[in-house]
């Protein structure tokens, strides 16, 4: 496949949209689209194609500067409603991290753990206006003689507090099963014994990296749809891998992609951003995030065309196979086959549970056209893209 | 034909009663039992699926707690709070009963009251930890 030559540039599109012409649509509507009218045509008719995704995503934090006291503190050990943050910043700056359990969790020695409380929790009670409980403690300097603060803070009492979640928004993800002789408790929620249930985790043809493939419309700068307010991309995520393999369609068979996104946390919604509670695994934040993709060319009407049975992932063992660090595929299965709700295994019917939720992606695809429709929000151009492969 | 799903507990001395051969004999009532156990401090817990005609169910129960039987009906008991809930699924995989169901293709979770049979595998599964019991949980431990 060539690059096809760009016929339609990001600063027409958004010309389009101060103009109130521009023509959104949702990628699963676009799957239709390209399906009845072809790439070229629907390239010439389609400006953008708006995708979502809602899951818990762990590698998820918060900058937090909780402002100076009188006297001021240069923070040792800061917890937030008891979640331990990361310090190591300057004085009154901490990195809260999405899995951090609270002190005195019991963890997983009441196996399995419930994981009740967590940074994802402590995020989701300050989107969601709640007042939180802040201490720090310090050994104390002579410019930062204090050596404790206790305070109840809300979002609105923060100076500052940005999201900036390191990996985000897999593209593409395993379905987990356990060939083991007991229940396990994952990452990719509760599995059953002797492949009794097979979990899998993205939105398929909503999903933003699975409508880009090659990553050719995003990257640094690129604004985006994040936990109900408008945030940006602003690199590969950690574990970017564009050199996972790829079917002939170009879409990745394993996970591959990753995005490393940025906002801020006051303009967010605590539907759109909220903690999560893996049973026997630890806490989490479920992010939303949705990618508006400019249909620039007919290379990428084609790309957002993808549809559910297109998108393929593997099946691998949870139970003895992945805690061994193997990850060897036991079949391959589509994600209009996961979505039916039975995949066939070894012979067998297995119910296929989702723990991403196809519900809260559409809504967040359809939040987002809402808003490039009535000019609440222009795309932008991506100042230096993510890392990709030749296709 | 009558039936609902209830969540019966007896005190220590009771828990020896032929109840569920009482109900089929002089209620002409059917049952199905879902969960039965004896907890330490003795007390007796049993969720039931009862049957018949309405009348005889309400003797039925009427029987059971005159015998010193708390009866509950679980519906009412296993709650899901909507605002909470992600619309994920994850539940749906340690759902015995269907009563937490996904309606395709909307991909929507829905919960069955009628259908819940009160396990609680839900309340624990539930990342966004939208499913609650609302009775006295120190009885189950």
């Amino acid at each position: 496949m060539a690059q096809k030559k760009t016929f339609k540039t990001i600063q027409e599109i958004n010309q389009k949209i101060r103009q109130g012409k521009v023509v959104v649509v949702t990628a699963d509507e676009m799957a239709d689209i390209v399906r009845k009218k072809g790439p070229e045509k629907a390239a010439r008719e389609i400006d953008v194609v708006t995708t979502g995704t809602f899951a818990p995503m762990c590698s998820s934090g918060a900058f937090i500067n909780f402002g100076h006291s009188k006297p001021p503190i240069k923070a040792l050990r800061v917890w937030l409603n008891g979640v331990q943050a990361y310090a190591g910043l300057a004085a009154v700056d901490v990195y809260l991290g999405a899995t951090e359990a609270v002190k005195d969790d019991p963890l997983n020695k009441i196996y399995p753990g419930q994981f009740k409380y967590g940074g994802g929790h402590v995020i989701h009670d300050l989107v969601a206006g709640k007042k939180i409980t802040l201490k720090a403690t310090a050994y104390g300097t002579d410019c930062y003689p204090n050596q404790l603060v206790e305070k109840r803070v809300t979002l609105a009492d923060l100076p500052s507090a940005m999201l900036l979640n390191p990996r985000n928004a897999y593209q593409n993800y395993n379905c987990a099963v356990n060939l083991g002789k007991k229940t396990i408790y994952t990452y990719m929620g509760v599995l059953k014994p002797n492949a009794g249930n097979a979990n899998y985790a993205t939105s398929g043809q909503l999903s933003p990296l699975l409508n880009d493939p090659f990553y050719l419309t995003m990257g640094l700068g690129t604004r985006i749809f994040l936990g109900g307010a408008q945030g940006y991309i602003i690199g590969p995520g950690t574990q970017h891998n564009p050199k996972a393999k790829r079917g002939k369609n170009g879409l990745p068979l394993t996970p591959a992609g990753t995005l490393m996104v940025m906002g801020d946390l006051k303009g967010m919604k605590p539907e759109w951003i909220a903690g999560a509670s893996l049973l026997g695994y630890g806490c989490s934040l479920a992010v939303g995030i949705g990618v508006p993709i400019p249909i620039i060319n007919e290379q990428m009407a084609r790309f957002t065309g993808v549809s559910d049975e297109d998108i393929v992932t593997q099946i691998i063992d949870y139970g003895n196979d992945y805690p061994r660090g193997e990850t060897k595929s036991l079949g391959q299965v589509n994600y209009a086959e996961l979505k039916s709700g039975t995949i066939r295994f070894r012979g067998e019917d297995v119910p296929a549970v989702p723990m991403s939720s196809y519900v809260k992606a559409l809504k967040i695809a359809r939040i987002l056209k809402g808003w490039i429709e009535k000019g609440d929000f222009f795309l932008t151009e991506p100042q230096v893209m993510l890392p990709t492969v030749p296709f | 034909m009558y039936s609902k799903i209830l969540a019966l507990r007896f005190p220590e001395e009771i828990v020896d009663e032929p109840i569920t051969v009482n109900l089929v004999r002089n209620f002409d009532l059917s049952f199905s039992i879902l969960k039965a156990t004896i907890y330490p401090r003795k007390e007796g817990f049993m969720v039931l699926e009862l049957s018949g005609e309405k009348s005889a169910f309400q003797k039925g129960v009427r029987y059971l707690k005159d015998l010193g039987v708390k009866v509950e009906s679980i519906g009412q008991d296993i709650r899901r709070d909507d605002e909470k809930c992600f619309q994920c699924g994850a539940c749906t995989a340690v759902c015995p009963t269907g009563a937490l169901h996904i309606k395709r293709p909307e991909m929507e979770v829905l919960f069955d009251k009628d259908r819940c049979v009160a396990c609680e595998l839900c309340v624990s599964a539930c990342m966004a930890r939208a499913m609650s019991v609302t009775f006295d949980k120190t009885l189950l431990s």
